[in-house]
């Protein structure tokens, strides 16, 4: 398989703030990722660069083999569902589809018509008018019904509830598996779309964390719960991600795979193993990037 | 399925074992596609792919081309076997350690598990 997507030493600073720094990556088509951080580590800037919508400071980005600037080439097969989307003023929800319609090759009518029903969005309203989830499911109905080849969905989710992001998550799913494509998904609801994703790509203070299989990353870490002193000498030299206890039990969250004589080990010694989500492990891993940096205590 | 924070996908075959095994999937009968499976437990389709492969591989499902997955002929036979020789390591091991801490001898235990075995033989035979 080929890169979609190549960056190369990227830097992006703002007055004096690296917002990337440095970043080198491939992103190889056909998969679901998930690119997630904390607010302000650099996924959306990362996003409008590689769409063209904002100017690297140093670093080579390529998309589709090429450079993504004023190239229409390569921007018509590029979709960018992003949180602060702007729309004319007096432009309804049927305007905008009409335009995407007329933008995307592969747009397909009777997709954002269902999803229009699905998302029971009012067509004839402004769009200036319309909730902050209403305007989330624009932006989603333009994302799916797109099918661009290269869609990004920069936190789609916003306003949406429980029911509308499942609906998305569901969507998004069924379409993909019919006509396979290179979906990023950024998002700070990780546990949400940990099974959805492929790849997970961490980016943190302007740096890539983490960029690895998902399914690789749910058992990296695990938690050992039980008598602090037991915990601590089975702990040895392992790299705690975090330690808490109470009283005389403490838990432990370190990083790195238990073989099954280790997980026996573990339940003969009176200890007990938790599982750490996706979620929590970002958290940790994140944590322990900003406190070496800032040596936070 | 319940999420043990394995990989999904070990997840995924053992799920699929679990019902050849239970017998909600007979065997020769076709299998879920990776699609259904995907949309269904609502997982990545590569890893729901990567799942039937640990099958496929096992020599429990058998792909069939263009009509799709099929439980294998002697599924079911060879999940017992495996279970089985799994089965000390998995359940007894931890009993014993549980048993242990709680002070209970092996005889204890042997006592014990033939106890709740009578009872369980007269409540499960009616008639």
């Amino acid at each position: 398989m080929t890169a979609v997507i190549e960056v190369n030493d990227l830097t992006k600073t703002y007055k004096d703030k690296n917002a990337l720094d440095r970043v080198s990556l491939a992103i190889e088509g056909g998969a679901i990722y998930g690119l997630l951080g904390r607010n302000g580590a650099g996924k959306t800037t990362l996003m409008s660069i590689l769409t063209a919508q904002n100017f690297a400071t140093s670093g080579e980005v390529s998309v589709f083999g090429e450079h993504p600037y004023e190239n229409a080439r390569v921007l018509s097969r590029i979709c960018f569902v992003r949180e602060s989307q702007k729309y004319p003023d007096d432009a309804t929800p049927r305007h905008a589809f009409a335009a995407a319609r007329l933008f995307f090759a592969n747009w397909d009518q009777q997709l954002a018509e269902r999803l229009v029903e699905d998302f029971q969005l009012p067509m004839k309203q402004t769009i200036k008018k319309l909730s902050r989830g209403q305007l989330s499911a624009v932006g989603v109905i333009i994302g799916l019904a797109s099918r661009a080849e290269l869609t990004f969905f920069d936190e789609p989710y916003l306003g949406l509830d429980a029911v509308a992001r499942q609906i998305f998550y569901d969507r998004l799913l069924e379409d993909y598996v019919e006509h396979p494509r290179t979906i990023i998904l950024s998002s700070h609801l990780i546990d949400e779309v940990a099974n959805l994703i492929e790849r997970v790509i961490v980016i943190d203070n302007g740096q890539i964390l983490l960029n690895e299989e998902t399914d690789a990353v749910r058992d990296r870490a695990v938690t050992v719960v039980g008598d602090a002193a037991r915990v601590d000498s089975w702990v040895g030299d392992r790299e705690v991600l975090h330690r808490e206890s109470l009283g005389r039990v403490a838990s432990v969250t370190v990083l790195g795979r238990l073989s099954d004589a280790e997980r026996a080990e573990v339940a003969a010694s009176g200890l007990d193993l938790a599982p750490v989500s996706l979620q929590q492990l970002i958290v940790r891993l994140t944590q322990r990037a900003g406190s070496t940096t800032q040596e936070v205590r | 399925m319940i999420d043990d924070g394995r990989p999904l996908f070990l997840q995924i075959a053992e799920t699929i074992e679990e019902s050849i095994l239970d017998g909600t999937l007979a065997e020769e009968s076709q299998a879920p596609s990776t699609n259904e499976l995907a949309a269904f437990y609502r997982i990545n389709p590569a890893t729901a792919a990567k799942g039937v492969t640990v099958l496929t591989d096992k020599g429990i499902l058998l792909k069939r081309r263009g009509i799709g997955m099929f439980v294998a002929a002697g599924a079911r036979e060879a999940l017992l076997r495996e279970r089985r020789s799994a089965f000390a390591d998995r359940y007894i091991d931890p009993l014993l350690a549980e048993a242990r801490a709680l002070g209970l001898r092996a005889d204890d235990l042997a006592a014990l598990l033939r106890e709740r075995a009578a009872s369980a033989t007269t409540e499960g035979n009616p008639a």
